[in-house]
């Protein structure tokens, strides 16, 4: 836990997303990954939406780091981001192949890239 | 909050944006739970290659007014912060941890950020050990895999470990590390710990 920030983000969140609470899909996990298409963006994009591309840039950013990067629930990047995937302008993919429980092979190297770390 | 980091990572890249490393194929997450004040944030910012980051979520529950003269339900939102960080390991795996307050008021959040994690590593200040008790009830209901990390304090007592596992009611099974969230090597050991349970769990199966 930290302590809430002082000062106010510019976009209330729940303007952010012109007032749609939910996503229309229901598929983005908060380890999703968001990347820009290079599709040129449209005149009249709304701000937040326009906010999320600019955030993204020419990498890749999972949906809860746009959503501490921009200041936003979490709830509010996945409807952007769901909006910004209709338009072409954002694609995303899940964070690993499902796998329950997890594949062993990848514990292994989870455990391995931890214990290289320690120094 | 007595659990302010005092040290950063001895694994912070220096000048890296907050953009994912190009080599990143596999995104794993694995919850650091535990009471306010216990230290989560401190072992998250002992780790993570990135400044911890947070989103401030919305819980929305029902509340009574404690002056309910009209008798009225009133339904109030708060926020909560939930801090996460990240590190990149070899091979393409890139690592979240997300701190998760453990109280059951926080429980649709608590499922939301639980959703797809290999498990949990609890933390416990032996000083106030009925203050975990509410995590450990979610994350058995969850049926999250986890372990259990004593993080130290100085003025903590020492008990046995039959002790406190007792007082835990952990399963023989259940690994269980002493830890000391400032410094990186002894949070990674811990992380360590839950990952080779995690291995144990899936080869036993």
């Amino acid at each position: 836990m930290t302590a809430r920030r002082t000062g106010r983000p510019l976009v209330p969140a729940y303007l952010s997303t012109g007032g749609v609470a939910t996503p229309r899909r229901g598929s983005l996990e908060r380890l999703s990954v968001l990347a820009a298409t290079d599709q040129p963006v449209p005149q009249g994009l709304p701000a937040a939406q326009h906010a999320l591309l600019d955030v993204l840039g020419d990498g890749s950013l999972t949906v809860v780091e746009s959503a501490a990067l921009l200041r936003l629930p979490v709830s509010a990047i996945r409807v952007l981001a769901a909006e910004l995937t209709d338009r072409g302008l954002v694609t995303s993919r899940p964070p690993v192949p499902a796998a329950e429980p997890p594949d062993p092979d990848l514990l292994k190297r989870v455990a391995d890239g931890l214990r290289a770390l320690k120094h | 909050m007595a659990s302010a980091p005092s040290s950063t990572s001895g694994l912070r890249q220096p000048g890296s944006g907050p953009h994912l490393p190009d080599t990143a194929r596999e995104l794993v997450k694995i919850l650091v739970a535990g009471p306010f004040g216990v230290g989560k944030t401190t072992l998250i910012d002992s780790v993570s290659e990135i400044t911890p980051l947070h989103t401030e979520e919305q819980l929305t529950e029902a509340s009574v007014a404690v002056d309910d003269l009209a008798g009225v339900r009133d339904k109030t939102t708060t926020t909560v912060a939930i801090d996460f960080g990240r590190i990149s390991l070899p091979g393409g795996v890139v690592l979240y941890l997300f701190g998760t307050p453990g109280q059951e008021r926080f429980r649709s959040l608590w499922d939301d950020i639980a959703y797809g994690a290999l498990g949990a590593l609890v933390l416990v200040d032996t000083r106030r050990i009925d203050d975990s008790f509410d995590v450990l009830g979610l994350v058995e209901e969850t049926g999250l895999p986890y372990a259990v990390a004593l993080n130290t304090f100085p003025d903590s007592r020492s008990y046995t470990e039959d002790q406190l596992r007792a007082a835990l009611d952990l399963e023989p099974g259940t690994p269980m590390v002493a830890c000391d969230a400032r410094e990186t090597n002894s949070s990674i050991d811990a992380l360590l710990a839950l990952v080779q349970h995690l291995i144990d769990r899936s080869a036993g199966t």
